[in-house]
């Protein structure tokens, strides 16, 4: 049986995590992301899991990939500055190839900016925050509904791809209220175990290794160093160098249709607007009022990989409108996959689009 | 089963140079760890950067070679999540003291059950000899090219001061005596720390008067002072020399610890 609920975001998020199957959370409060923490404080222990408060978000996400490590399905929340000290251990757990989920609750940076307001600002940071080459995958929920879903689907695409997924939410998502329906059961996908004595980095066809979860015998060696099949440190040869970063992007990068998460609405419009996370909110609002089957909107849930085909969706579009956040982090993405301008429109200072300006916007380009 | 077991023949040669005490150090934990009939399966070493943290790469376990600075904190959650493992942290000075610091102070409140061994040289030795947060006053480093100006950790202290259930130090000299200290660290619940300080030829002893290793592990026993000799000195008010280590069994008891096998 479905139930039916009035949650705030950040709480969907946490049951979205329960219901997903997570055992383990470490992290540190902050805001606009603390309610996730506090949810999993009460509601983890009920259920046999860990919730530690770690003494800092590096800490935070240390502990989760630990946690991982031993087979743990684990997150962490957090908001702007947390994610930048994060930043190293996301690149360790994209080298050590560990599954782990990511909330980032944005909020106005930079530095501590505005930490009760709504910003999309970490939008490229999430994809290429940590030093070096690597890929990730970023969810971006636009609804409570969403910040549930996305986080059931940010562990399972976790453990299919084992990799960090981040749940790139806003504080309006994160803190507004609205109706929820909460399935009776959700997808689960495990992480692919190592079959024993397979050299324990060596990645099949679909480029994702078996995990060789600690304490099953398998005496499993795992470094951020560059690493050979075996997982022994081989830092000065080129060749493995790139051939382990080639394939650590090559499996997310591979499978971008694969996990492509986009709607489609009015896809022969030739003004086309794109957007994620709570700007989807203003323009579905836009689209409510004009009624133009002239105007198109692609909204995004996957936002990395970006899901370049989607753009080719729209065969009739002239130009593309892409209200975010921020300064345009998104838009320029958009940019390089389409022959057509790119509008921007940026917004940033806490506070969502609202319908007039996005109006005002497809107005100045008829 | 001898300790020469539990390391990986194939990860030979290893990266540690001639004179180096780390082997030293390592060895006297698997000795520990043989005595505590522990399985490879069930047990775990933790590390996070620098010449000590190496040393998860050479063992036969499950091993987590981590960032620096945070074994403790990656450590803490592979203990919290599967607290049937036995989980060991190896880390130097540098690693632990100073970017690990925060960590290894809240790990030692937390009590959580990990024990956790510093291979400490009192320099950045993989880096090459930079000062580190227990380069003793006047040594000379790479970064304290004038001698060293700041006045060092006390890592027992320290451990103490934030809670930790058991706290030893000793030298790379007395293997005897670290061996049991370690296993002491190995069967009590809760946080144990077991500073061993160690010579770094390359790094530490070459600039430093030490121009042989046997020179610094030499140095390392006649300015050790046992903590009980210590204590025996301070009742007479004797004065204690500024330039000794005190060594021993710093602190053993039986604070409410987290993370202890059920």
């Amino acid at each position: 049986m479905t139930r039916t609920e009035f949650w705030q975001g950040n709480t969907a998020c946490a049951e979205g995590a329960l219901a997903a199957g997570c055992n383990f959370f470490g992290g540190y409060p902050i805001t606009p992301s603390t309610e996730v923490a506090e949810h999993m404080a009460a509601k983890l222990p009920k259920k046999g899991g860990v919730f530690i408060q770690m003494e800092d978000e590096i800490a935070g996400i240390a502990s989760i990939i630990g946690a991982s490590w031993t087979g743990a399905r684990a997150m962490t929340a957090t908001s702007g500055p947390g994610f930048s000290l994060m930043m190293e251990n996301i690149g360790f757990a994209a080298m050590t190839e560990t599954p782990c989920v990511i909330v980032n609750v944005q909020r106005g940076g930079p530095s501590t900016g505005q930490p009760t307001m709504s910003a999309q600002g970490d939008m490229m940071q999430v994809r290429f925050g940590s030093h070096g080459d690597y890929a990730i995958i970023a969810l971006c929920p636009a609804t409570v509904q969403e910040m549930y879903e996305l986080t059931v689907k940010a562990f399972n695409l976790a453990e299919k791809y084992r990799v960090p997924v981040f749940l790139m939410a806003d504080e309006t998502v994160g803190h507004m209220r609205e109706k929820i329906i909460i399935p009776d059961k959700v997808e689960r996908v495990d992480r692919k175990p190592l079959v024993p004595g397979a050299l324990p980095f060596k990645a099949e066809a679909d480029l994702v290794p078996g995990f060789p979860q600690f304490g099953k015998g398998h005496h499993v060696h795992v470094t951020g160093l560059t690493h050979d099949e075996r997982g022994y440190p081989c830092a000065t040869n080129p060749k493995l160098h790139a051939s382990l970063v080639q394939r650590l992007v090559d499996k997310i990068e591979n499978a971008r249709d694969e996990m492509a998460d986009y709607d489609v609405i009015n896809p022969d419009a030739s003004r086309v607007f794109i957007a994620y996370g709570g700007p989807v909110r203003t323009v579905q609002q836009v689209m409510h009022d004009l009624k133009d089957k002239d105007i198109g909107f692609l909204r995004i849930r996957t936002v990395w990989p970006f899901p370049e085909k989607a753009l080719a969706e729209f065969k009739n579009a002239k130009a593309f409108f892409i209200p975010e956040m921020n300064l345009g982090q998104m838009a320029r993405e958009i940019e390089r996959h389409v022959n057509v301008p790119v509008v921007s429109i940026p917004k940033i200072g806490g506070e969502l689009h609202t319908p007039a300006d996005l109006i005002a916007v497809l107005e100045a380009h008829p | 089963m001898s300790y020469e077991d539990w390391y990986r023949q194939d990860r030979l040669p290893h990266i540690f140079c001639a004179g180096c005490g780390n082997g030293t150090i390592i060895n006297c934990t698997l000795a520990a760890i043989e005595q505590m009939d522990w399985k490879k399966e069930e047990t775990v070493f933790v590390s996070g950067i620098g010449c000590s943290s190496r040393a998860p790469g050479y063992i036969l376990t499950d091993s987590l070679h981590t960032t620096h600075g945070r074994a403790i904190a990656f450590a803490t959650g592979v203990k919290m999540a599967n607290p049937d493992l036995h989980v060991v942290v190896f880390t130097g000075d540098g690693d632990m003291a100073a970017i690990g610091g925060n960590h290894f102070i809240h790990a030692c409140r937390r009590n959580i059950d990990l024990t956790v061994i510093c291979m400490n040289n009192q320099i950045y030795g993989m880096t090459g000899g930079q000062g580190s947060p227990t380069t003793p006053k006047g040594c000379l480093s790479s970064t304290t090219p004038f001698g060293c100006a700041e006045t060092p950790f006390d890592l027992c202290e320290l451990a103490t001061a934030a809670g930790a259930n058991y706290v030893s130090r000793w030298t790379s000299y007395h293997v005897k005596e670290l061996e049991k200290a370690v296993k002491v660290g190995l069967e009590t619940p809760g946080f144990s720390f077991i500073e061993a300080l160690t010579q770094c030829p390359t790094a530490f002893g070459r600039r430093n008067k030490f121009r042989q290793v046997s020179d610094h592990v030499e140095y390392l026993r006649s300015h050790s002072l046992l903590k009980a000799k210590r204590d025996r000195m301070l009742e007479n008010h004797e004065q204690i020399p500024e330039d000794m280590y005190i060594v021993g069994e710093i602190t053993r008891r039986k604070r409410p610890a987290m993370g202890v096998k059920p």
